[in-house]
């Protein structure tokens, strides 16, 4: 214990300059398309990546890319690997505990999928069928909603099970996670005649705050740069070229 | 260690309760189970002795063909068959435009139909080998005594191969108990359902699992304890001397 302690504090004043220095590393694991997967020439690509590459162009830094898996992205920060974690995590209370979160950098909505003009409000799936994924925030969110006006809600394993009973017609719709929906459904030929339809939902009682990119508890420094860059990329355009690449929506939510 | 209450709080929704829904309702847990159970061997043992009949038919094409049906069935897992005409058969216009669709749009008839042809294979066999173990004697006497060959099925052949059938069919009706968990898989919530949804509400995969095997450990034995109960009634005959 004694010598971690001395080479945490050994090797402290050393990465706080590097911190300054023009390059920062971004922890991210590799492991979730669309947003962060290893590429076919074994270079990190997706959301993530791009994302990181635009925020260091704008805060005039390169980016270096850490590949780590998903359970020892937080450990990892906090031991220097890495200045940041850019890896599609979600802002919850039990994080914030462990690391200091930016603004959210996305929040993609949940959406209804469902035969291409068919209008949403809380009324119009009385008596009809919705998919979901299985103790997913999804479900909970449509049983309070749709569920108490009359509406069947129908659990499901995986998502591409209850595309395929959308497309045969035991469903009426599926709420699901956007950018799952869009993927994997949406943008297939199976999609074909449905499409999203009524409003996003991104109640944060449910749905919670969006991803947002996490850095060692107290490195305020690099904190205010990220929130300072997400906001500049926001306005000058290269945040919806990344988004664009990937999605066909509005993956920041309001 | 095991969250005793966890068990205890959800004992209800095994049952088809839980938040706001009657218990013992019939879309959910329990009931869900008995009722897949119920009818899929009602409806197997109703298909079964016309089919062991034709399976141990002297006409080779009708043999053969129900050999070909029991064959595949016993042959496949019932998971399989059940994904096959739950999500397979969907894909079908042509089905989804019949008035079939109206019955294979829900899951509940979809593996109410895979439980039952399954189960009609097994007893079809189970009581074609028993037709073909009718003693000789018997058969004898029946032509001795002038009966007609539909007599003597009906009279002689039928009912002792029947009884003869029970042990073997008390296995088959546990077998399907337990078969009838895969029903979760397409979106119903039997027993086994419901103890995964409460998994994956509470990310605690023991209590609720554990109580799903005690439930079908208490059918269990209750199902073997009743056909114990009939092959003494009705096999007592077989059974050796006691005096």
């Amino acid at each position: 214990m004694k010598k971690v302690l001395m080479a945490v504090a050994l090797a402290a004043p050393l990465f706080a300059s590097a911190a300054q220095a023009e390059t920062i590393r971004f922890g991210v694991d590799l492991n979730y398309p669309p947003f962060s997967k290893q590429g076919p020439d074994g270079k990190p690509q997706g959301f993530d990546i791009d994302m990181a590459h635009a925020l260091c162009t704008a805060m005039k830094a390169t980016c270096e890319i850490v590949p780590q898996d998903w359970d020892g992205l937080i450990p990892a920060l906090n031991t220097n690997k890495f200045d940041a974690i850019l890896s599609s995590m979600q802002i919850t209370d039990e994080r914030k505990k462990a690391v200091d979160f930016t603004n959210k950098y996305y929040n993609i909505p949940s959406r209804i999928i469902a035969k291409v003009g068919t209008t949403v409000d809380q009324n119009s799936f009385k008596g009809k069928k919705i998919g979901t994924l299985r103790a997913s925030t999804q479900e909970k969110f449509a049983k309070d909603y749709w569920g108490k006006s009359g509406a069947k809600v129908v659990a499901y394993t995986k998502a591409p099970e209850s595309f395929l009973d959308l497309t045969s017609g035991r469903l009426d719709a599926v709420f699901v996670d956007g950018a799952v929906g869009d993927q994997e459904f949406l943008k297939t030929p199976r999609g074909k005649g449905f499409a999203f339809v009524g409003p996003e939902y991104n109640d944060t009682k449910y749905f919670g705050l969006g991803a947002g990119i996490a850095v060692k508890k107290g490195n305020k420094a690099l904190l205010e740069r990220l929130n300072g860059a997400i906001d500049q990329i926001r306005k000058d355009g290269s945040y919806k070229k990344v988004q664009d690449k990937y999605f066909t929506f509005n993956v920041y939510g309001n | 260690m095991i969250d005793v209450n966890l068990m205890i709080e959800n004992f209800p929704t095994f049952l088809g309760g839980g938040s706001g829904e009657p218990v013992l309702s019939t879309t959910d847990g329990l009931i869900l189970t008995l009722e897949l159970l119920f009818y899929s061997l009602v409806g197997g043992l109703l298909l079964s002795i016309p089919l062991g009949l034709m399976r141990v038919s002297k006409n080779r094409l009708v043999a053969s063909a129900v050999w070909l049906y029991t064959y595949v069935f016993r042959g496949t897992p019932m998971l399989v068959q059940l994904f096959i005409i739950y999500y397979g058969l969907s894909q079908f216009q042509v089905v989804r435009d019949s008035w079939t669709w109206e019955y294979l749009q829900e899951a509940y008839f979809c593996a109410l139909l895979a439980f039952t042809l399954n189960t009609a294979a097994y007893t079809t066999e189970i009581i074609a080998g028993q037709i073909r173990n009718t003693h000789w004697g018997e058969i004898e006497a029946a032509k001795a005594m002038g009966m007609s060959k539909w007599l003597m099925m009906r009279r002689i052949i039928i009912p002792a191969a029947l009884r003869r059938a029970l042990p073997a069919y008390s296995n088959e009706v546990v077998m399907m108990l337990q078969g009838t968990s895969i029903a979760g898989l397409v979106t119903l919530a039997d027993v086994t359902g419901v103890a995964r949804r409460i998994y994956s509400d509470t990310y605690m995969p023991f209590e609720p699992f554990l109580m799903a095997g005690l439930i079908y450990l208490a059918f269990t034995f209750l199902f073997v304890w009743l056909f114990k109960l009939a092959e003494r009634r009705w096999l007592a005959y077989l059974a050796p001397r006691k005096h």
